[in-house]
């Protein structure tokens, strides 16, 4: 399989995992058993962390809560962010964890069942954090666009059904 | 309503003798039918690239809602010239070598109206682009056809064209990569048309409105950048296809003052200048728009393969074709007219595609099946086209 290749299988996996593999053989010009080769290749290498659904919770009554929190850090002397950011990671919680520039430190994304207990764990398990200086939180109240993907209602097709 | 018939003899000769395009037909007839999978479209699927139409209300709120000079704004037409020498070393003057027009086609009806007088013939590679013949006629020219075939993936031969040329020949017309076949010509192809032109002194009108598109290795020829065509060429480009911008309309063309002066001059009078918002959104497109041009390539190009694949499997032959957004299979094993297997499977099967045929005489036998739609609804046509052979 050539880079580019590679490139287009990543990219068409990324957005459809269920893609069938004999299908995305074909659409990538390579061999039919190469396509499952090469996955468990970038699997094997870790560049390939998993699978997933893109999911709207919004469409649900209870689904889950998430909570972007931007985290001021003292970082330590020798370990510098790595320390506190493993730390943090830890937390089932903790959906996801950025060093970030700008105006704050760790860029934290909190996931849970409700406000309340995304609240919560910021004020009694990350606030507390030795190093932590100051965290601010922001709840999403609603998700347009996640992973790329916009999650407003469709646009419709409004081409001319035959054209020159 | 009037319940009588319009007098005759009140249209011209010229447009009455013109033949409605076969397309409009079928595309009446799907307009009748719901649930319709559509491979008849023969622009992109994509929606413009918010940073080109968000250019494009930029312009509208700064009140830049006036005429721009005739040929185009002229940081455009420097964009474009940019662009051309950038990607086929060709340089254009952008003061008196370039023109932005109404799309592609109006390029080439107002390059047909400056070039050719009354009788004068144009040899045109077909099946082509619907507007190329009624072009020449509209200039009052007389379009002659030339011919080309699958097993020469649609290339056209130079002896072909060579038979075609009179001593009334003023310019040969064509397109690489093609609508409909999705066909490109080889470079050597390309060459040979050259020293024809060259040796008959003929103009050369070269449509490379696909030239992004383009899924080959060998990268594509600008037919106005091979050795001593640039006098004789009158190079075509636009915004539609590869920036997903057909409602738009800009395109440009380019060559030689003299002509382009003669251009600009019915375009003055016509149409004053493309609109200013759209040539905007056309600055913005070369400026920022070549990530999402390789983008949609990318996309074009997987989907192209399962197209392919898919005919071939079927039992449709299709030739690979390494340009646009096209595939032209052949239909002749089912035993069906291109327009019967059209027409059936629209109305069976309910998948639009378009007659082969009416792209010229020559593409009868295939039918053109565009991949600018979306995986799901390539797969779901090309299992109704199964099912539709299989119940032949
Ligand atoms: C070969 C070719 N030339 C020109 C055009 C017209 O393009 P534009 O939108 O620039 O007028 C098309 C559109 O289908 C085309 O396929």
């Amino acid at each position: 399989m050539t880079e580019h290749q590679r490139l287009e299988l990543l990219r068409a996996i990324e957005t459809e995992p269920l893609v069938d593999h004999a299908e995305l053989a074909v659409r990538l010009g390579v061999e039919a058993g190469e396509v499952g080769a090469e996955l468990a290749s970038l699997e094997e290498a870790g560049v390939i962390k998993g699978y997933r659904a893109l999911i709207d919770w919004d469409r649900l009554q209870t689904g889950a809560v998430h909570a972007f929190v931007d985290v001021h850090v003292n970082p330590e002397a020798e370990a510098g962010f790595d320390a506190i950011a493993r730390r943090i990671a830890r937390f089932e919680e903790v959906h996801s964890l950025h060093l970030v520039s700008g105006g704050r430190d760790l860029l934290v994304v909190v996931r849970g069942q409700d406000f309340k207990e995304v609240a919560l764990f910021v004020a009694e398990k990350l606030a507390p954090i030795q190093g932590v200086t100051r965290t601010t939180t922001s709840f999403v109240l609603r998700t347009y666009k996640t992973e790329g993907t916009a999650l407003l209602s469709a646009t419709e097709d409004t081409r001319l059904a035959i054209a020159p | 309503m009037n319940p009588t018939s319009p007098p005759t003899g009140r249209i011209s000769r010229v447009v009455a003798d013109l033949a409605p395009s076969a397309i409009r037909r079928f595309f009446d007839l799907v307009a009748q039918t719901e649930g319709v999978i559509s491979l008849g479209v023969g622009e992109p699927d994509f929606a413009t690239p918010w940073s080109f139409s968000s250019a494009a209300i930029g312009s509208l709120e700064a009140g830049r809602t006036t005429y721009t000079s005739n040929q185009g704004l002229l940081s455009l037409r420097r964009g474009i010239v940019a662009h051309i020498q950038r990607l086929y070393d060709l340089l254009y003057d952008p003061t008196d070598e370039v023109l932005v027009t109404i799309g592609v086609s109006e390029g080439l009806d107002i390059a047909c109206r400056a070039l050719l007088n009354p009788g004068d013939e144009v040899v045109i590679v077909e099946p082509c682009f619907v507007s190329y013949q009624a072009a020449v006629r509209l200039a009052h020219a007389v379009p002659v056809p030339v011919a080309t075939h699958a097993a020469d993936a649609f290339n056209p031969r130079a002896a072909d064209v060579a038979a075609a040329i009179t001593p009334r020949t003023r310019a040969i017309m064509v397109c690489s990569p093609s609508n409909p076949t999705g066909a490109v010509y080889s470079r050597a192809c390309l060459e040979g048309i050259a020293r024809l032109a060259a040796a008959h002194d003929l103009l050369v009108l070269s449509d490379e409105i696909y030239d992004q598109l383009y899924y080959g290795t060998e990268g594509h020829t600008c037919f106005a950048a091979l050795p001593g065509m640039r006098e004789r060429t009158i190079y075509f480009n636009g915004f539609s296809k590869a920036y997903a911008m057909t409602g738009w309309r800009i395109g440009y063309a380019c060559g030689p003052a003299d002509i382009i002066a003669a251009m600009t001059k019915i375009h003055q009078y016509t149409v004053m200048c493309a609109p200013t918002a759209s040539q905007e959104a056309a600055l913005e497109a070369l400026r920022r728009g070549e990530p999402r041009v390789a983008e949609m390539v990318r996309s074009y190009d997987q989907r192209r393969r399962l197209l392919v694949d898919g005919f071939n499997r079927l039992g449709l032959d299709c030739f690979e074709p390494l340009g646009a957004f096209y595939t032209f299979p052949s239909v002749a094993r089912t035993g069906l007219s291109d327009e019967e297997f059209c027409e059936r499977l629209l109305v069976e099967r309910k998948v639009a595609t378009v007659p082969g045929s009416a792209f010229g005489a020559c593409g009868a036998g295939h039918i053109r099946a565009t991949y600018a739609t979306g995986l799901p609804q390539l797969r779901e046509a090309l299992e109704r086209i199964e099912r539709f052979l299989q119940s032949l």
